[in-house]
């Protein structure tokens, strides 16, 4: 580790045309591009499927509202589960991924350029064909022009039968092919961990967001491929005849339920973890101490990563499997509250006896940890399978998850576009519109989600396009749609935040928090080499020994 | 200004979050009398265990929650940087043992407490016996309604079901068969059980034991299609009396009244029997309800609308005003044949 690590400047041709720079991103092959372009296109949808979360709490907010049909509103909720799961919170998380991994164990690229460049593009064809379905849907059959059998789709909704046109298909087609690039960037992830690392960072040097991100990206191949079996075999029912999940001719609904759900509930942790990365980076550099209890740390994330293997069967409760495998589900699945109990407690003891500093990004982490406390609580509830029967399939439900995608994930993305916007831009993002943004998201969320939890309570199911008055729910789906336009705003402010300040923002520098790995220590943004000399590691936290060379961490390593 | 931003921060979304669990025990405290489809007031067996076991899940879950509240509140006030300590770093501390092993130790104890809990009740529900006493019952799921089959006293009806109250000294539970014709449906009366599903290839089983008579509501909870909203649920649970009563009523063939022999013969005469029955008569089909005895129901269309004469004529003439979607098409009758048609429904009592 020496002054040489910092990079000399982009010796870049100023004068490119317009298709000169579309031509070099499209046909960039370098992770930091590539994991902007995972950024900006997960950001696009985030709007896209806003904006339908939005028209469903429009239809929501009265009883027996008429804004839009049933058939409509079924097809809305489908691509904005469809939209958030598979093409927001798995591209951005890998954009991140993408970005990040590389600067922070000293590498110049990740493994395999050329295969992270076309897993973008096969993730970003799979988003294109999910809402072309909304031009080519219809098929020849006058049938609905977008997948409206939910985000699980459930069989045998997605039959023939039941399911004419094409809308089914371009579902499955876009899981399928987004899937590849799932893999693929998953592959290359773990490959860029296991074998890119600079000189001196062994693993148990390496930063815990590289730690996660590995067992995040070994979740993704445990999990997509039982997803794409089952996208392959439903392809097969639809047009080669066979008889997986059609039950009119004695295939199995449960068969799907098992496949989608041992993908599904890991995908909940694919989510969730690299947001834990997000929270161990930053809750140290603005609480200026090292993350508490780093090993602890790693062993919980890679104990989740085993036990929630184990623990799909807790989403379906409801089908009547028999009381053993009720109880084993039951005992699986609260046992992953132990580790992640775990992270929560030692994020605590990193802030306990430090010297917090409230900026925007370290405001969005301390919104995490009370809102993932909470979202791990009512998880518990589920978790136990009594209570689960009459909790499951109730807007309960659907507080409790957005409580961990929204509260949870996007309040982590959150934090992360506020902390290394300025290295990936060179410019730091207005504090005020910051807090500005920060207050409304929070405001807006808890009206929304924490009162949501209610009608659940109450006896209401999701998914229906309307609901009879008088039983308690009207008041409540009101205030939770006003929550929601909030959250729009919030969001809106937050657009502006980007665009006016990666023009107009303060600049950044190479190390505008004081922190202490390894991105930090070159030009922001990075040169497309990263480092001009490949650096040298003795702690796990490189830039902290250069800047306190009295007391290093190397010395306790 | 900016202590007070501090402490602002530290208190405002522990404030918004605690009215999650005030909400949820506002619910809870609701009396049973109100709250139609309350999950906290639980009128039989199986939602009282599983209320029993909610209220003990909430409990852990709200110390659990006011522990590690109070923890993160205290730490994010008292260790937030201040003018003083601003410019220079903090003692760097990387880990304790003893503490990540209390941390890991007390809640592996509050698991298996849950566990253990859970595992009583899920035995105490799933696995009872089926006493002779029991009245059974197949319920079948259709896109978008409910059938209800009553083998021993040999009785279909759809969408209302009518149940005997249970007296805990000599207990009638009703014990249902859950089937389905086409997608996945779920059974949810959440005063009465928990829901389980209806799957198509699968025999599911749930019971109930109601202990006070009165309309129990529900709703279909497992996403079914495009009238899933309105695939609405009434259990009527009568006296002992009243439900032999009822038996028997159903049990009778439909009314043969000669005044409205026009109505009844241009119901047969047209695709209507193609879907529904009407017992000793042409009319078996077996898509849509059994209409022996449709004026013993309080609404049509699977609770969507109440049985009234001018529902009646809607939902004939244009069933999509009511349930936009429903597999019943319109029937485009001319107007003296409609009214002839909803005259010889309002004779099958």
């Amino acid at each position: 580790m020496s002054a040489n690590v910092i990079a000399i400047p982009n010796p870049e041709v100023l004068s490119r045309t317009w298709l000169e720079t579309v031509h070099e991103w499209v046909t960039t092959v370098d992770h930091k591009r590539l994991g902007l372009l995972y950024i900006g296109y997960a950001l696009l949808f985030l709007a896209v499927a806003g904006v339908e979360a939005i028209l469903i709490r429009i239809q929501l907010m009265y009883p027996h509202n008429h804004f839009v049909s049933p058939q409509v509103f079924n097809r809305l909720f489908t691509m904005h589960g469809t939209t958030m799961v598979f093409f927001m919170g798995m591209p951005i998380l890998f954009g991140f991924g993408n970005y990040l991994v590389p600067l922070m164990i000293g590498a110049r690229d990740m493994a395999f350029p050329r295969l992270n460049a076309f897993s973008f593009w096969l993730s970003a064809l799979g988003g294109f064909l999910l809402y072309f379905s909304l031009v080519g849907g219809n098929g020849l059959y006058g049938a609905g022009n977008a997948p409206d059998a939910g985000w699980w789709a459930y069989a045998p909704l997605t039959a023939k039968a039941f399911s004419p046109g094409h809308s089914s298909d371009y579902w499955t087609l876009a899981l399928l092919v987004s899937g590849f690039g799932s893999i693929g960037t998953a592959i290359n992830i773990i490959a860029t961990i296991l074998c890119m690392r600079c000189p001196g960072m062994k693993l148990n040097r390496m930063p815990l967001l590289a730690w996660l991100y590995l067992v995040m990206s070994g979740m993704v191949l445990l999990a997509i491929s039982p997803l794409t079996a089952a996208q392959i075999m439903l392809l097969v029912d639809r047009y080669l005849g066979g008889h997986f999940f059609d039950t009119q001719a004695g295939g199995s609904a449960v068969l799907w339920m098992h496949f989608f759900w041992i993908f599904g509930h890991p995908e909940v942790y694919v989510l969730i973890i690299p947001c834990f990365a997000f929270m161990s980076e930053i809750i140290p550099v603005f609480s200026r101490k090292p993350i508490f209890g780093y090993p602890v740390m790693v062993a919980a994330t890679v104990c989740i990563g085993f036990v929630s293997m184990s623990v799909w069967a807790h989403h379906m409760f409801t089908i009547g499997m028999n009381s053993y495998a009720n109880s084993f589900f039951t005992i699986t699945t609260m046992a992953v509250g132990v580790p992640t109990g775990i992270k929560i407690f030692n994020w605590i003891g990193t802030m306990w006896g430090g010297s917090i500093r409230f900026k925007t990004p370290m405001l969005f982490c301390v919104a995490f940890l009370f809102q993932f406390l909470i979202a791990g609580l009512t998880g518990i509830m589920l978790g136990s399978a009594p209570f689960d029967w009459q909790l499951s399939l109730s807007y309960f439900v659907v507080a409790h998850f957005h409580y961990t995608l929204v509260g949870g994930v996007v309040f982590g993305v959150f934090a992360a576009i506020y902390y290394w916007y300025p290295k990936m831009t060179g410019r730091m993002l207005s504090e005020r519109l910051g807090k500005w943004h920060f207050w409304l998201f929070v405001i807006g969320f808890h009206l929304t989600f924490d009162l949501m939890h209610v009608p659940g309570l109450l006896g209401m199911p999701r998914r229906i396009y309307t609901y009879e008055p008088g039983r308690g729910w009207d008041t409540l789906n009101l205030l939770v749609s006003i929550g929601a336009f909030i959250q729009a705003v919030a969001v809106l402010i937050f657009v502006v935040n980007l665009l006016t300040s990666y023009f107009k923002g303060r600049r950044a520098g190479n190390d505008p928090w004081d922190a202490w790995t390894l991105e930090w220590s070159t030009s922001s943004p990075p040169a497309s080499y990263n480092f001009a000399t490949i650096p040298v590691v003795a702690s796990r936290r490189p830039l902290w020994d250069l800047k306190h060379p009295e007391d290093p961490d190397s010395r306790y390593d | 200004m900016r202590r007070a931003i501090n402490l602002i921060i530290a208190n405002a979304i522990p404030v918004a979050a605690t009215l999650l669990w005030l909400a949820a025990m506002a619910a809870a405290a609701e009396p049973p009398s109100r709250g139609l489809t309350n999950i906290f007031a639980p009128e039989s067996t199986p939602a009282h265990s599983i209320f029993k076991l909610s209220m003990f899940v909430l409990t852990i879950t709200g110390i659990i929650f006011v522990v590690v509240f109070s923890l993160l509140v205290y730490s994010l006030v008292k260790f937030r940087s201040t003018a003083a300590n601003d410019d220079h770093e903090p003692a760097q501390v990387y880990g304790s043992n003893q503490i990540e092993m209390a941390w890991t130790i007390i809640p592996i104890l509050i698991v298996v407490v849950l566990f253990m809990a859970s595992a009583r009740v899920i035995h105490a529900v799933q696995d009872v016996p089926k006493p002779e006493s029991a009245i059974e019952v197949t319920a079948i799921g259709h896109q978008f309604w409910w059938e209800f089959r009553y083998p021993k006293q040999g009785i279909v009806t759809a969408n209302e079901l009518h149940i005997p109250v249970s007296d805990p000294a000599h207990p009638t539970p009703t014990f249902l068969k859950l089937l389905s014709a086409d997608t996945d449906h779920s059974f949810w009366v959440p005063k009465l059980a928990g829901k389980t599903d209806l799957i198509p290839n699968r025999t599911n089983e749930m019971w109930m034991d109601p202990r006070h008579t009165g309309v129990y509501l529900g709703q279909c909870a497992q996403y079914c299609g495009t009238q899933h909203a309105k695939m609405l649920l009434r259990t009527t649970v009568d006296s002992k009396e009243d439900f032999e009563a009822w038996v028997r009523a159903q049990q009778k063939p439909a009314v043969q009244d000669e005044q409205v022999s026009a109505g009844r013969r241009v119901f047969e005469t047209t695709a209507c029997i193609n879907c529904h029955t009407v017992s000793g008569t042409a009319a078996n089909g077996r898509f849509g309800p059994d209409l022996t005895h449709l004026m013993s129901r309080s609404t049509i269309a699977s609770g969507a609308a109440p049985n009234t004469t001018e529902q009646l004529r809607l939902w004939i003439q244009n069933p999509e005003a009511i349930k936009p979607g429903s597999l019943m098409p319109a029937m485009k009758l001319s107007d003296p044949e409609l009214n002839q048609v909803v005259q010889y429904m309002q004779s099958l009592q």
